[in-house]
């Protein structure tokens, strides 16, 4: 009977069980969610539970991958996907009108989501590397290493992307400790070229923002999600209707309603206490997060671990705040819930990182 | 393990990330405390309208689609509208067992071989969870006998929906087009120009023709209403209502009287033919035979009469109007001569010997003339008259093919006209830029030689044909060809017209347009190539004549053996405007393997010119009859 504790010991040497833990507790509300969405569509449930065991693979493997390989992988990563991403400039498919998905002959791929953790790991590695002497111009750098693949991302265009990757390196900037001067400036400059922006903008991104203001405007478009899924959210009440008993849901009125969406399924059905247990849920693993970053020994694990923890939380904010209409509709799914095997691998590979860097044995001074 | 690592790891850093990171954390906590008090509002403070909304009753938004705009010709006649018919529609979505459901049905209602045919054609096409109609257009007595016969048959249903018919079948389809069920792609496409909402509920578009290419003014806005449904989904009232706003209708510049006689008159022959207002650049006609039965598309055409169409050796579906690419032939002369005498290469007065052939200085190719033996002394206007090869190899030669390029390309040679109508071809009009680029290759001063008599690397459209002759008929005004002439609001007042103000004027000599159009006149009177087609006419019409000749046929075409032979022939070209001194017509004609262009394509704009101008109707089916080829072959 030796032999399975040892097995056990082996396969958890690198796992952080707290972490795990709410990862595994969200995991299971999102199939829940799910199976009421889908009408008990059980197999859209079996196919999202493979999801998640192949990316829950991804994130043991990365646990137990030391920090220095990560690290030594942040720029091969990044130009690796800059190049991609020219790629998909040049020769992606139209889908939808964006052109985001390159064919790679085996198969297609979307290198806008590989950049999702090779910004950060290559901003964080920079600042790493000139951590001694850290001047304007590494902040410079830095920002420029961001605008480098945003632009192009956005040009895709692939507006809920580009947000995460955004925000993931603002944190990385921020948390390195650029001055509240700089910050303010840019806030300031930002407010002030809002007026360009707009004159700047297409129609339907226009037409988009004021939906946000009067959902009726665009009743059958963009307004209808919000419309619906307010409704959905406001009429679930305190305790909800039950699982499996929403109507906004369960009469087809909810779009998108296992992906985008799926908040609203679980508000109407969870109520405010379903809410409450779920940002609880969500704030003990940013909270695990944060503890590891804080703990980390290098600048580079600090700066790693406090970007994938505040971008794990931006997902959340932005999800929630276009389903409950306080934020534009833009494509970003509800982390660990929402259907779709791609954003729960990315999810996951952060968290394995979070985990590699709080499991290794530390850079302890003497 | 790493020194310079530990050295690094101050303290005071540490320090300022751990402020750094309570900050966010104190971020985090405020963005989240704002979701609760979003959730607050929503759920408890709010909770009571929005529990009025969901529980008791429910609204739902139903699209209602609006009406198509209907397609008028020129004199009112109509070539499409819209009738309401009942169909029996299948949600398969709701259906367990679709094949078991019809047989079932099948004895309520006839379903035919074909209705099942198309029925799984449309399910394949369409991913979404949409009624597919398996019967349209039940009578009232099938309506009653389902409707006893309706509790059998959950996922089935009866609806009212307005169908798109041309009354026209088959004539002026390729002009027309069709429209056909929204597909995948079609919703992509709607998607990508975020029109998604307009078309929620509309189950048809625009698939070719003026039915795709005016698809914005024809579909019209959806509108909607806000309806209360009890639990069940039953509607207790409607809340509000914005009323959709019916798609424009539209008036063609098209004459689909002009339209049939043309068409008559290509008897079962393959081609074209393309009718413009030179003042105007209204398409009066737009001819591609053979044509097809558009009706056949809208509700989803069946697998048999697809096959029919698209495995047709006479690909009635391909548009050769618009699409098809032939060499102009004798038809681009006019051209050549007008920029001889514009670019002071010739002038009127001066001729050549033409002794049957011209060679290239210090070669010994000949480049032929198609009359053994030439033409003797021949001047410009006898070079048109008589279609002298000799002629205009040695004025190709003398113009170089720069010239030829920049004089042809300003009669819309080469590039797409602008025609108000989805996929047109451009065309080639060969320079040296375009053999670099596309053969790697550097353009030698023989290439240009058979440039001259439109042969060579030289390909048009008929309509590219029709508008280098309606120019030419302009004395150098051009106009936009277009097949639309009005958009009208669905009371039938002018929304706007189509532009008919010029593209741009050539700046020509009015010398130089007098003797190449004197010659044309001269090609439809004794002694021209068109001299048969021309005999007796009350007006007098000028022209051009021209063969075009065969390549091969295409790779993987079937092979008829008795059609063979017959699709070897050259096609024949005509081009053409009338009454000569102030023309109010222009066209061009092609024959697919006609083979002179005096002996089947001048006939036919006879015809056109005809009724067009003096309103007679040809006599008798008017078919050229097919004459014996002199296998030797006069060119022209």
């Amino acid at each position: 009977m030796i032999e399975p504790l040892r097995l056990w010991n082996y396969l958890t040497r690198y796992v952080d069980g707290f972490l795990l833990c709410g990862i595994l507790l969200l995991m299971l509300t999102g199939l829940l969610t799910l199976y009421s969405a889908t009408d008990a569509n059980l197999n859209r449930v079996t196919n999202q539970a493979i999801n998640m065991l192949i990316a829950l693979g991804i994130m043991w493997l990365i646990a137990n991958i030391p920090l220095q390989h990560i690290m030594r992988i942040a720029l091969p990563l990044y130009v690796t996907g800059l190049f991609l991403l020219l790629g998909v400039a040049l020769f992606g498919e139209i889908n939808n009108g964006a052109r985001r998905w390159l064919n790679i002959g085996v198969t297609r791929i979307q290198p806008s989501e590989l950049m999702k953790i090779a910004v950060p790991l290559m901003m964080a590695w920079y600042f790493d590397k000139h951590e001694a002497t850290l001047r304007l111009r590494d902040y410079a750098i830095a920002t420029l290493l961001l605008l480098l693949p945003l632009l192009m991302i956005l040009r895709q265009p692939d507006l809920g992307t580009a947000l995460l990757i955004a925000s993931s390196g603002f944190y990385v900037l921020f948390l390195t400790g650029l001055s509240w001067r700089i910050m303010a400036t840019l806030f300031v400059a930002g407010a002030g070229s809002l007026p360009l922006l707009w004159s700047m903008m297409h129609d339907y991104q226009r037409r988009r923002v004021m939906t946000l203001f009067d959902p009726t405007q665009d009743a059958l478009g963009a307004g209808y999600h919000t419309i619906q899924s307010t409704i959905a959210i406001g009429s679930g009440g305190v305790l909800g209707k039950g699982w499996q008993h929403g109507t906004q849901t369960h009469l087809d009125f909810l779009p998108e309603r296992s992906t985008d969406f799926i908040f609203a399924v679980f508000s109407e059905e969870f109520g405010l206490t379903g809410n409450l247990l779920l940002l609880l849920l969500y704030l003990m693993v940013i909270g695990r997060g944060m503890v590891i970053a804080a703990n980390a020994s290098t600048q580079f694990t600090r700066l790693i671990a406090g970007s994938i923890t505040l971008t794990f939380f931006t997902y959340i904010f932005v999800n929630m705040g276009m389903v409950i209409g306080i934020l534009p509709v833009v494509g970003v799914p509800l982390p660990l819930i929402s259907y779709g095997g791609t954003s729960m691998v990315t999810m996951l590979l952060g968290f394995g990182i979070l985990m590699s860097i709080q499991m290794h044995p530390k850079l302890v001074k003497t | 393990m790493n020194r310079k690592v530990e050295l690094r790891n101050h303290p005071r850093e540490q320090y300022n990330f751990r402020l750094r990171l309570a900050v966010s954390a104190g971020f985090v906590l405020l963005l989240f405390l704002l979701l609760f008090a979003r959730f607050f509002y929503l759920q408890v403070s709010q909770r009571e309208h929005y529990h009025t909304l969901a529980e008791a009753n429910r609204i739902s938004i139903a699209p209602i689609v609006p009406n198509r705009g209907l397609i008028f010709d020129r004199n009112g006649e109509v070539l499409a509208h819209n009738y309401s018919a009942y169909t029996l529609e299948i949600v398969p979505s709701k259906v367990r067992d679709i094949e078991t459901l019809i047989n079932e049905l099948s004895t309520v209602i006839e379903i035919a071989a074909r209705d099942r045919k198309r029925f799984k054609k449309l399910m394949e096409e369409s991913k979404r969870f949409e009624s597919l109609p398996i019967r349209t257009r039940l009578s009232d007595v099938e309506v009653a006998r389902f409707a006893a016969n309706r509790y059998r048959f959950p996922g089935v249903e009866i609806k009212a929906r307005l169908f798109r018919q041309y009354p026209k079948g088959s004539s002026a389809s390729h002009v027309v087009g069709y429209i056909g069920r929204i597909n995948d792609k079609d919703l992509e496409q709607l998607e990508a120009n975020d029109d998604l909402a307009n078309y929620r509920g509309s189950q048809y578009m625009g698939k070719i023709g003026i039915e795709q290419s005016y698809e914005k003014e024809l579909h019209g806005t959806t509108g909607f209403e806000e309806m209360e449904t009890d639990a069940a989904g039953r509607v207790i009232r409607v809340i509000s209502r914005t009323p959709p706003i019916s798609g424009n209708n539209l008036t063609l510049s098209l004459d689909s009287r002009l339209q049939e006689v043309a068409e008559k008159a290509f008897g079962d022959r393959r081609g074209a033919l393309v009718a413009i207002e030179p003042a105007t650049g209204d398409i009066l006609a737009f001819v591609s035979k053979p044509g097809f039965d558009p009706n056949l598309f809208v509700d989803g055409i069946d697998s048999e009469n697809w096959d029919l169409l698209n495995n047709s050796i006479d690909r009635p579906l391909n548009n050769r109007a618009l699409r098809g690419l032939y060499p102009p032939g004798s038809t681009f002369k006019p051209f050549m001569a007008l920029a001889g005498l514009e670019l002071k290469k010739r002038w009127p007065e001066h001729s050549i010997n033409d002794s049957g052939y011209f060679s290239l200085p210090g070669s010994t190719h000949r480049f032929r003339d198609w009359k053994a033996g030439g033409h003797g002394v021949v001047d410009l206007h006898k070079s048109l008259v008589v279609s002298c090869d000799t002629y205009y190899y040695g004025l190709a030669n003398d113009l170089g093919i720069d010239n030829i390029f920049n004089f042809v390309s300003k009669f819309g040679m080469g590039k797409k006209t602008g025609i108000d109508i989805a996929g047109e071809a451009s065309g080639l009009l060969p320079s040296q830029e375009w053999k670099m680029k596309r053969h790697k290759q550097k353009w030698y001063a023989g290439d240009t030689i058979s440039v001259g008599i439109g042969q060579g690397y030289n390909l048009a459209t008929p309509l590219q044909l029709a508008f280098a002759t309606a120019i030419l008929a302009g004395n150098g005004t051009a106009f936009r060809p277009h097949v639309v002439k009005q958009v009208l609001n669905n009371n039938n007042e002018v929304v706007r017209e189509i532009a008919t103000h010029p593209l741009y004027k050539l700046d020509l000599d009015p010398v130089n347009l007098r003797a190449v159009r004197d010659a044309l006149v001269d090609v439809t009177r004794p002694g021209g190539t068109a001299a048969l087609a021309g005999e007796g006419a009350a007006y007098s019409f000028a022209g051009k004549t021209g063969t075009s000749q065969v390549i091969g046929m295409r790779q993987g075409e079937k092979y008829v053996e008795s059609k063979v032979r017959e699709r070897f022939r050259d096609h024949a070209l005509f081009i053409a405007y009338a009454p000569a001194e102030s023309p109010k017509i222009a066209l061009s004609v092609l024959v697919e393997n006609g083979g002179h262009g005096g002996a089947t394509a001048a006939p036919i704009a006879r015809l056109v010119m005809d009724y067009y101008l003096l309103g007679t109707l040809p006599a008798e089916p008017a078919a050229p009859a097919v004459e014996q080829v002199n296998e030797e072959g006069e060119h022209d």
